[in-house]
């Protein structure tokens, strides 16, 4: 991949022939490049860009930016998430023309989970830019040059998108808030996971409404688990997500819940791409097994599918 | 006057908007509630953190600063309308050369405006 010309991924989240899917990435507390390529390889064939987090949940891990760049070297298609939380201007910058001289080209900009989220707390809290700020900070990159108009020495080829929570308050107020980060230079935008499907459709029609889900390729989240604890301990513990007691209960109270928590997923899944306005699907797994290769060929979604896609149209 | 301005603002702000002296104010076009008092200082809208409550992410006893923001910029009486339409205005990142000083004099003299070289040719250029 030339490190000017326009990756996959940003190809058809302009063109949309087919859904696009995202998947994101375990996080590393040490290991190999090995170990890098051999969790790579068990997404890749089904997606079409890898998330690399930064910092999930405010605990720390291998860096977003080692990752991407590892991603990369290896082949496979990185999409580098950045949040505001641990780093000011200066650093987020150096870090994004830096992944970018490695072939790094998408970027995802996130405001980022409190450091009180995390497994320490006592850390003093960055936010020196927010996210939307981000978003044109590193729109502004793409066009050479720094937030300060110091010019690059070339100028990176950057797709930029941002996150959006659809179910968080105000929820009249997201779409808006959806547009104020497209408006920012947001080509993508990756929902946070979701369990309430009639918020994300009253969130696309709005979107749809306001021209965001034109201008930006809006790929709802969904997320493997194996058990109704892992609902629980979301709805409990994790910042903007709230599961719905009968779904939990769904889960808990059926004969096989490692099954059913798959079901519920599939059907999360298959709603959310029925919304029209809606360009893909961003898979997060935390059932560590082959889930998102059957949500992908259950779906007929993802990279493997694209000549059918391609018949068919 | 430099220095007696921004104690007297402070004596004003503080006690009705918990004003932090970011000394670039934008109270107008954020319903009147302060973003520099949001634990995560965001001057461009909600987290995605707000609890299913409307409460803050980080601080659970608190409302979100810009839940109320929203509800005060839409309902708030005697707001005008051009004030309102700012709340969807994208904030520049805050000039942190400013905090302390008087955002009044800020606002006089137009540092209040002043952003980044490279900020304000992509605003030119939008």
């Amino acid at each position: 991949m030339s490190p000017t010309s326009p990756n996959a991924f940003e190809v058809l989240c302009q063109t949309r022939t087919r859904p696009v899917v995202t998947a994101e990435f375990p996080s590393f507390d040490g290991g190999t490049l090995d170990d890098i390529r051999a969790a790579a390889e068990k997404l890749a064939p089904w997606v079409d860009a890898i998330n690399v987090t930064d910092n999930p949940a405010a605990h720390a891990h291998a860096s977003n930016t080692a990752m991407a760049i590892a991603l990369t070297q290896l082949g496979f298609n990185p999409i580098l998430q950045v949040v505001c939380r641990d780093k000011n201007r200066l650093a987020i910058q150096s870090d994004i023309v830096g992944v970018s001289m490695f072939g790094v080209q998408n970027i995802c900009a996130l405001t980022g989970d409190d450091v009180t989220a995390g497994d320490e707390p006592e850390a003093r809290r960055v936010y020196d830019l927010d996210g939307p700020q981000l978003i044109k900070v590193a729109t502004i990159m793409g066009t050479g040059m720094y937030l300060s108009g110091r010019k690059m020495k070339t100028a990176p080829h950057l797709f930029v998108g941002a996150v959006e929570n659809p179910t968080a308050p105000p929820l009249e107020y997201r779409a808006e808030r959806a547009l104020k980060k497209v408006n920012a230079g947001a080509r993508f935008l990756q929902l946070q996971i979701h369990y309430r499907p009639e918020q994300l459709e009253a969130f696309i029609a709005a979107c749809v409404a306001n021209g965001v889900a034109e201008r930006a390729a809006i790929l709802p989240t969904v997320c493997l688990t194996k058990a109704a604890r892992a609902l629980s301990f979301m709805n409990d513990s994790v910042p903007g997500i709230s599961v719905p007691a009968a779904t939990i209960e769904r889960v808990a109270t059926s004969v096989d819940p490692k099954e059913e928590s798959y079901q519920l997923v599939r059907e999360l899944a298959e709603h959310a791409l029925s919304i029209p306005g809606v360009a893909g699907l961003h898979i997060t797994d935390f059932r560590h097994d082959d889930s998102v290769r059957r949500l992908t060929e259950d779906l007929a979604i993802g990279p493997r599918f694209e000549e059918q896609h391609a018949h068919s149209a | 006057m430099g220095g007696l301005l921004p104690l007297i603002e402070h004596g004003i702000k503080k006690p009705v908007w918990d004003c932090r002296m970011c000394g670039q104010c934008v109270l107008h076009s954020t319903g009147m509630t302060c973003p520099m008092t949001c634990p995560k200082t965001l001057r461009n809208g909600p987290c995605g953190g707000v609890r299913e409550d409307g409460h803050c992410e980080v601080v659970p006893e608190m409302r979100c600063i810009w839940v109320k923001a929203h509800d005060r910029s839409q309902h708030m009486p005697l707001l005008p309308r051009s004030w309102r339409e700012e709340f969807d205005h994208l904030r520049p990142p805050v000039n942190n050369a400013l905090q302390g000083q008087s955002s009044w004099l800020n606002l006089l003299n137009g540092r209040d405006r002043v952003t980044p070289p490279g900020w304000a040719a992509s605003e030119a250029h939008a």
